[in-house]
């Protein structure tokens, strides 16, 4: 709200400074991602606007560097193999998660405190020393430059924030549901599939898509773990930025803007239906 | 009235209890049969690895795999003056047969780890080796001065152990002198400790612009109508949810000495175009990204808790007599400490390891000690002093991570 009429010189000062700060450091936060996207656009081989541009000359424009993602091979496989790995990791941890979170919310879990700590783990440690000490292991085992490999080290990686997003949905569902349809006669198995997913669902599924983000976001396992056949995304930019630094890598950044534009949306949409199901919505 | 009185009369209480008591383990197994998929694929595909990796660290047994009988026959030797002829001629001949079977560059490697040098020395004369002649207690040192010298023959002793402590000691830039006693490497070799140190700086420094760009926010977010807040979450999530690289690539384009950024500076005639700066490739770089990427991990908890904390105390405070600047600090700042401890501590966690970002964009200046682990991990290839640094850096974390745990509680953590 705007300040009121009987507000001081000073207040008012006040409330316009501290509107300002915040919109610096929002525009701080969106800006990097805001300005890469016309300069994907750029006709020259340049990072930055070029007068054209900024004359808003349409010759300065041009959708080359697009283009260079879908004529190049390279590019196209690493595309193909973001999806596999990121799919199928996805698909392993949310079903290993989900069914950690539903022990873990259980009142008769013992150790709560202590394997929570170690299934949060995989976010803590720090990635060097977790994908070196998966270099050696899946080296020695003969699964070092194959995507099971990597799509398990993936799958340990996305862990956390399933568990993290579940047992967040399962602390709010309410057990007595469970057990009207046990009192009713269902089965137990019967009793989940109809009565505990549906409601949970939405906090699974945006789980599932934080693994995912996790796995499609994922460089420093991969350069270590990949071969040249493995390669995904974020291990094709990485090269990009230290090799040859082109604008191709800002169209597929905007790209990536785009998808993650799309996931937010997922999650937001996901977290509302979540809190409505479990009757959290005030509205 | 004991609980037997509720239970209906023909069961008797002894038979109910154990009833309960079977109930409750059963309970318990089944919660602990749906954790344990996931905590034995854990085990196996991320907790042993680390663990085998740390190994590295103190167990080292190359140089007496390749060289066996000289690090068996050197135990022998007190420390004083030279070994006797025997050890010389067990070196010689595990040494010949190193150079046959091309394995001694392996040892060589393993022994300037104790003396920088000296692998060269172990090379030209494991090639030599076969062309003298007995007793190689004066043909060994006439090959070479350092064969005559003490500190080489302490160092083949240590060395010949398969548990060592040098990775350790080399990680905080120590060294073991012929007498055993830890001595700090010469000052032009010193570089671990300082790394730390910057990593700490660099760490504790994001942290607080975390912190202090993410409380406005924050506050601003908590004090608008949900719907607004929302929105404006939306500014707050959207970088959160984008690649790390993507971040990392917008940084570059917008600080290099040609980016946008500059090209501002000298439109605005701040600087003039010969003068452009340097923003990127170095530690300020590092730390703008970092705190870009950070952002988000404490404007999620501080909102949290400001969202929770009643207008009415501050408005008491006010009609108490407190002014503004008092009723903040010394009623509503307090309150929000669980969400400043929540987002510090995170991002002290996230920065003390961080390793994409200093290594896109810090240059040399803004290397941290994760960048130093992945060159002995990749290019020195001393797997050894990355698994001692990698052990200090995960000790770090995790006594940082329990301390998480006790101030916030790893259950409360909450992703958007």
């Amino acid at each position: 709200m705007p300040p009121p009429v009987y507000a001081s010189a000073g207040e008012r000062v006040w409330y316009y400074g501290f509107r300002i700060l915040c919109g610096a450091i929002f525009l701080f936060l969106i800006a990097p991602l805001l300005v890469i996207i016309p300069l994907s656009f750029n006709a020259q081989p340049y990072f930055t606007f070029t007068p054209e541009m900024l004359a808003l000359d349409p010759g300065a424009y041009s959708g080359r560097w697009y283009r260079d993602i879908i004529e190049n091979d390279q590019w196209l496989h690493s595309i193909r193999n973001s999806f596999i790995i990121g799919i199928a990791a996805t698909f392993l941890a949310t079903g290993l998660g989900t069914l950690a979170a539903l022990g873990l919310t259980s009142p008769a879990m013992p150790y709560r405190r202590t394997i929570m700590a170690v299934l949060i783990s995989p976010m803590i440690v720090p990635i060097i020393i977790t994908a070196t000490g998966m270099y050696f292991f899946y080296s020695s085992i003969g699964l070092s430059q194959t995507h099971l490999g990597i799509i398990l080290a993936h799958t340990a990686l996305g862990i956390p924030f399933v568990i993290i997003t579940v047992t967040a949905t399962l602390a709010g569902y309410d057990q007595t549901l469970t057990r009207a349809a046990l009192s009713l006669g269902a089965p137990p198995h019967v009793a989940f599939f109809k009565v505990t997913m549906p409601i949970i669902l939405p906090g699974v599924v945006s789980g599932g898509l934080f693994a995912f983000v996790t796995s499609f976001d994922e460089v420093v396992v991969v350069l270590f773990m990949a071969g040249f056949e493995e390669r995904t995304i974020p291990r094709q930019m990485w090269a990009g930025i230290r090799e040859q630094i082109s604008p191709t890598i800002l169209a597929v950044a905007t790209c990536l803007v785009l998808v993650s534009i799309a996931l937010l949306t997922a999650v937001e949409l996901l977290r509302r239906r979540s809190e409505r199901m479990r009757g959290l919505d005030a509205a | 009235m004991s609980a037997a009185d509720a239970a209906s009369p023909d069961v008797p209480p002894q038979a109910l209890k154990r009833q309960l008591q079977r109930a409750n383990r059963l309970a318990r197994w089944k919660a602990l049969g749906l954790v344990a998929p996931l905590l034995v694929f854990l085990l196996i595909s991320f907790i042993l690895p680390i663990f085998s990796m740390l190994t590295r660290s103190v167990y080292a047994p190359v140089f007496s795999e390749v060289l066996p009988k000289v690090s068996e026959a050197v135990q022998t030797w007190d420390g004083e003056g030279l070994p006797d002829e025997p050890v010389f001629a067990a070196l010689a001949a595990d040494m010949t047969a190193a150079h046959a079977n091309r394995t001694m560059g392996r040892a060589a490697t393993r022994m300037n780890y104790e003396i920088p040098g000296t692998r060269s020395l172990f090379m030209r004369s494991a090639r030599r080796v076969a062309q003298l002649e007995a007793p190689f207690s004066e043909s060994l040192p006439t090959l070479d001065a350092r064969w005559g010298s003490r500190d080489t023959w302490a160092a083949i002793q240590r060395v010949a152990q398969p548990v060592t402590a040098t990775f350790y000691l080399s990680a905080v830039d120590r060294t073991l002198d012929a007498d055993g006693t830890i001595v700090l490497n010469p000052e032009d070799q010193r570089l671990y400790v300082q790394l730390f140190w910057r990593t700490l700086w660099v760490s504790a420094l994001v942290m607080v612009l975390c912190l202090a760009l993410g409380f406005p926010i924050a506050y601003l977010m908590a004090h608008l109508s949900p719907a607004r807040a929302n929105l404006l979450m939306i500014l707050v999530l959207l970088p959160f949810w984008t690649s790390l690289l993507v971040r990392t690539t917008a940084w570059i384009a917008l600080l290099q000495t040609q980016g946008v950024l500059n090209d501002l500076f000298v439109w605005f005639g701040l600087v003039s175009n010969d003068g452009r700066i340097q923003l990127i490739y170095n530690q300020i770089g590092t730390i703008i990204a970092m705190t870009h990427i950070l952002l988000p991990f404490t404007v999620l908890p501080l909102y949290a808790v400001m969202r929770g904390i009643p207008p009415s105390l501050t408005r008491a405070a006010l009609s108490l007599g407190a002014s503004p600047a008092v009723a903040f600090l010394r009623v509503y700042l307090p309150l929000t400490a669980p969400g400043i401890g929540a987002g510090a501590v995170l991002v002290f966690i996230l920065a003390i390891g961080y390793y994409i970002t200093p290594a896109l964009v810090g240059g040399r200046t803004g290397q941290l000690i994760s960048n130093l682990i992945a060159f002995h991990m990749q290019e020195s290839l001393n797997w050894g002093l990355a698994a001692a640094l990698g052990a200090l850096l995960l000790a770090g974390v995790l006594a940082l991570y329990w301390l998480y745990d006790r101030l916030v509680g790893i259950d409360k953590m909450r992703l958007g």
